[in-house]
């Protein structure tokens, strides 16, 4: 428990949530994820260094170059934790969609 | 592939946000959530009691396959203004879960389509992780459930 709430205070942040969506295509290094933000440098290794001991990301070794990819594994249980709540709902408004498509008022 | 219904819930916040636009006229998708007879049909619930306006309140339960109550659910309407807005609380009765305040905004985006808002407030963002992982455990004791049935065929 005390983990997912880590992991979701990690996504509750706005560049944290960017950066995730920046290596979802392929590994970068810090520099290179820096370089799409106008926040300073160091701010952008704060928050991978929240998103990397979160385990949304991962490090690893290329030569001299550290190079951050995205952990899906980790990703996943996100979504598993509200999937059922999610799914819960657009059954209902599904439903509820496919009733008033054929209500005839009464009168 | 983009998602009917989306969900919004912030770690640091004790609150999430349903979105979901609908394939109906907003008069349509506000009157899901007034008949009785509609919102017991969508909601699979009983509507025991269901007074739309300023001040009312509604009382729903639900029973499982044998007849027997599962969930007793109540609330007070705060505000209530047709095809825009309905202000409410929400409470399962019998449950360790707080009372619950629920924003629901109703919009048009044209003649045949609308988009339902519905902010949750909850009384701390643990009860909020808690109510978000209901369905999930539901579904795990649904499950237990009919493994207990097989088994007991089995013997």
């Amino acid at each position: 428990m005390n983990l997912r709430r880590d992991v979701f205070q990690a996504i509750a942040d706005p560049t944290r949530r960017a950066i995730l969506l920046l290596v979802t295509s392929h590994s970068m290094t810090a520099g290179a994820i820096a370089s799409n933000f106008d926040t300073a440098r160091p701010t952008v290794s704060k928050h991978l260094k929240i998103l990397t001991e979160c385990e949304l990301l991962q490090q690893t070794q290329n030569g001299r170059e550290v190079h951050y990819t995205i952990n899906a594994k980790k990703m996943k249980e996100i979504d598993e934790f509200i999937e059922p709540f999610r799914q819960m709902w657009d059954e209902r408004f599904n439903k509820l969609e496919e009733i008033m498509k054929n209500y005839k008022p009464e009168n | 592939m983009e998602l009917k219904t989306k969900i919004n819930a912030q770690e640091d916040k004790q609150e999430l946000v349903i979105t979901r636009d609908f394939d109906l006229p907003v008069e349509l998708l506000f009157k899901a959530y007034v008949e009785p007879e509609i919102v017991a049909q969508w909601m699979g619930t009983k509507v025991l009691k269901l007074e739309s306006k300023k001040h009312g309140g509604y009382q729903f339960e639900t029973s499982d396959a044998k007849g027997n109550v599962v969930v007793q659910m109540n609330g007070v309407i705060h505000e209530f203004i047709p095809n825009e807005k309905i202000t409410r609380t929400f409470e399962m009765e019998n449950s360790p879960f707080a009372v619950q305040l629920e924003f629901l905004e109703f919009e048009k985006i044209t003649d045949s389509k609308s988009k339902l808002t519905m902010q949750i407030v909850y009384k701390s963002t643990d009860l909020r992780d808690q109510m978000l992982q209901l369905p999930f455990k539901q579904g795990l004791n649904m499950a237990h459930n009919r493994l207990e049935e097989i088994c007991n065929k089995l013997k």
